[in-house]
């Protein structure tokens, strides 16, 4: 059946759960747009036999296969579109670099798109307020208390905070520190606030 | 509220400007304008005089911070109104930021047409980044998927290919200044429209397309 491989490629998307990327479909991709080729040759040659000879009953064939086509084009945009979107969630979830093992499940034209809009985001940020630029992809969460109670995950190394003092963030250690220092670093997985 | 800790804190810092308000009536703007944004489901005119003025109190408030003895209880309150005001900020920019990737084209599409005397829907720096995002994904397709198609499907209409926002979405919303005779369209073949009177103080739920002038107006607040 036409556009079986197209489907398969949005029913992927659909079985990973949120927000995570599966690896790029490099065969499926090319396999739809090989099956958009030979649709497209086929309806070619039907075509001109339709004007030259006449043969009005290939024309349902022929409205069939660009039908066929249609839906091809539109699972496969809707495929490459809907992994942007999670691409550019991973921006606002873990900050401009990303994971290793999230890069490898992109393609090469994915990476680039996703430098290009971290990029477009930052020069946005910067130029906030005639200037004076914000980073908003902080303060994702109300405040809710000054400073919170966080275990550390991993060895950071060490952290200064406003008023000079230098925390040494060792794996196990608990701190009691300023809520926006350590914003960005429970995203990253490196502190790990401590709710009593 | 901040009127504690800024020198002259009953006038905008920025004298040139036509309104000048108090800190109170900037942050009450504000959050005003973050509520409509959260709740609409189209992207609202753009407010950047508002986000620049908000901007330009919390430097100044974190300059007086600066000033304050370490150890201050007061400090500390004041910390957590310059975090809660910076957050407010944050969300509201950000929520603006969602709609103009989700609804790229047309966000676009509406600011090119728009008359000469008309409000523009997007900041300077938005239409930018809006431009930046529209042409970063039209070139990924291309040289992903479209440029190795059959010659008659190497373009998309963008305008087509990604959905406009719903207007009929329904938003809850209070009353700011009396309207009469708003018409109300019936949504079913067999519902005929009508008129409402919104009284002010009063709260209602109606469809967003309803009551949207009003909410540019500032006749209504979405809540």
């Amino acid at each position: 059946m036409f556009c079986e491989k197209a489907m398969e490629l949005i029913r992927e998307l659909q079985r990973s759960n949120e927000g995570q990327l599966p690896a790029f479909n490099e065969d499926g991709l090319r396999q739809v747009l090989q099956e958009m080729e030979s649709l497209y040759e086929q309806n070619q040659t039907d075509v001109n036999e339709a004007k030259s000879d006449g043969r009005s009953e290939l024309i349902p064939s022929i409205k069939l296969r660009h039908c066929c086509l249609l839906r091809n084009q539109r699972c496969l945009s809707a495929y490459l579109y809907d992994r942007l979107l999670r691409i550019r969630a991973l921006r606002w979830e873990y900050g401009s670099v990303l994971p290793a093992n999230v890069r490898f499940h992109m393609c090469a034209e994915e990476v680039q798109w996703f430098s290009h809009y971290k990029k477009s985001l930052a020069s946005f940020m910067r130029s906030l307020g005639g200037g004076e630029g914000l980073d908003i992809t902080q303060d994702m969460k109300p405040p809710k208390s000054l400073y919170i109670q966080v275990r550390c995950l991993k060895d950071h190394g060490e952290l200064e905070i406003d008023d000079g003092t230098v925390i040494l963030l060792k794996k196990n250690s608990q701190h009691f520190l300023p809520r926006w220092k350590c914003e960005q670093l429970i995203r990253q997985g490196v502190l790990e606030h401590v709710m009593s | 509220m901040s009127d504690a800790l800024s020198d002259d804190g009953s006038v905008n810092q920025d004298d040139s400007q036509e309104d000048v308000m108090t800190p109170a009536e900037l942050i009450a703007k504000l959050e005003e304008a973050w509520l409509n944004e959260k709740f609409s489901p189209e992207l609202q005119e753009n407010k950047s005089e508002v986000v620049e003025c908000v901007m330009e109190q919390l430097t100044h408030m974190e300059e007086n911070l600066q000033r304050v003895k370490k150890g201050d209880a007061k400090a500390c309150i004041h910390r957590m109104e310059i975090d809660r005001i910076r957050f407010v900020l944050s969300s509201y920019l950000r929520s603006r930021l969602q709609k103009i990737e989700k609804f790229f084209p047309h966000v676009l599409e509406k600011e090119k047409s728009r008359g000469e005397g008309d409000p523009s829907l997007l900041s300077p720096e938005e239409f930018a980044f809006a431009k930046e995002y529209y042409a970063n994904t039209e070139t990924y397709l291309k040289a992903v998927a479209l440029k190795r198609m059959p010659p008659n499907l190497q373009t998309m209409d963008m305008l087509k290919a990604v959905p406009e926002p719903c207007l009929d979405s329904f938003v809850f919303l209070r009353v700011k200044e009396r309207q009469e005779n708003i018409l109300v369209e019936p949504e079913t073949d067999d519902q005929r429209e009508y008129v409402v009177d919104l009284e002010e103080g009063s709260q209602h739920l109606m469809r967003y397309r309803t009551i949207a002038p009003l909410v540019s107006s500032g006749a209504v607040q979405l809540i």
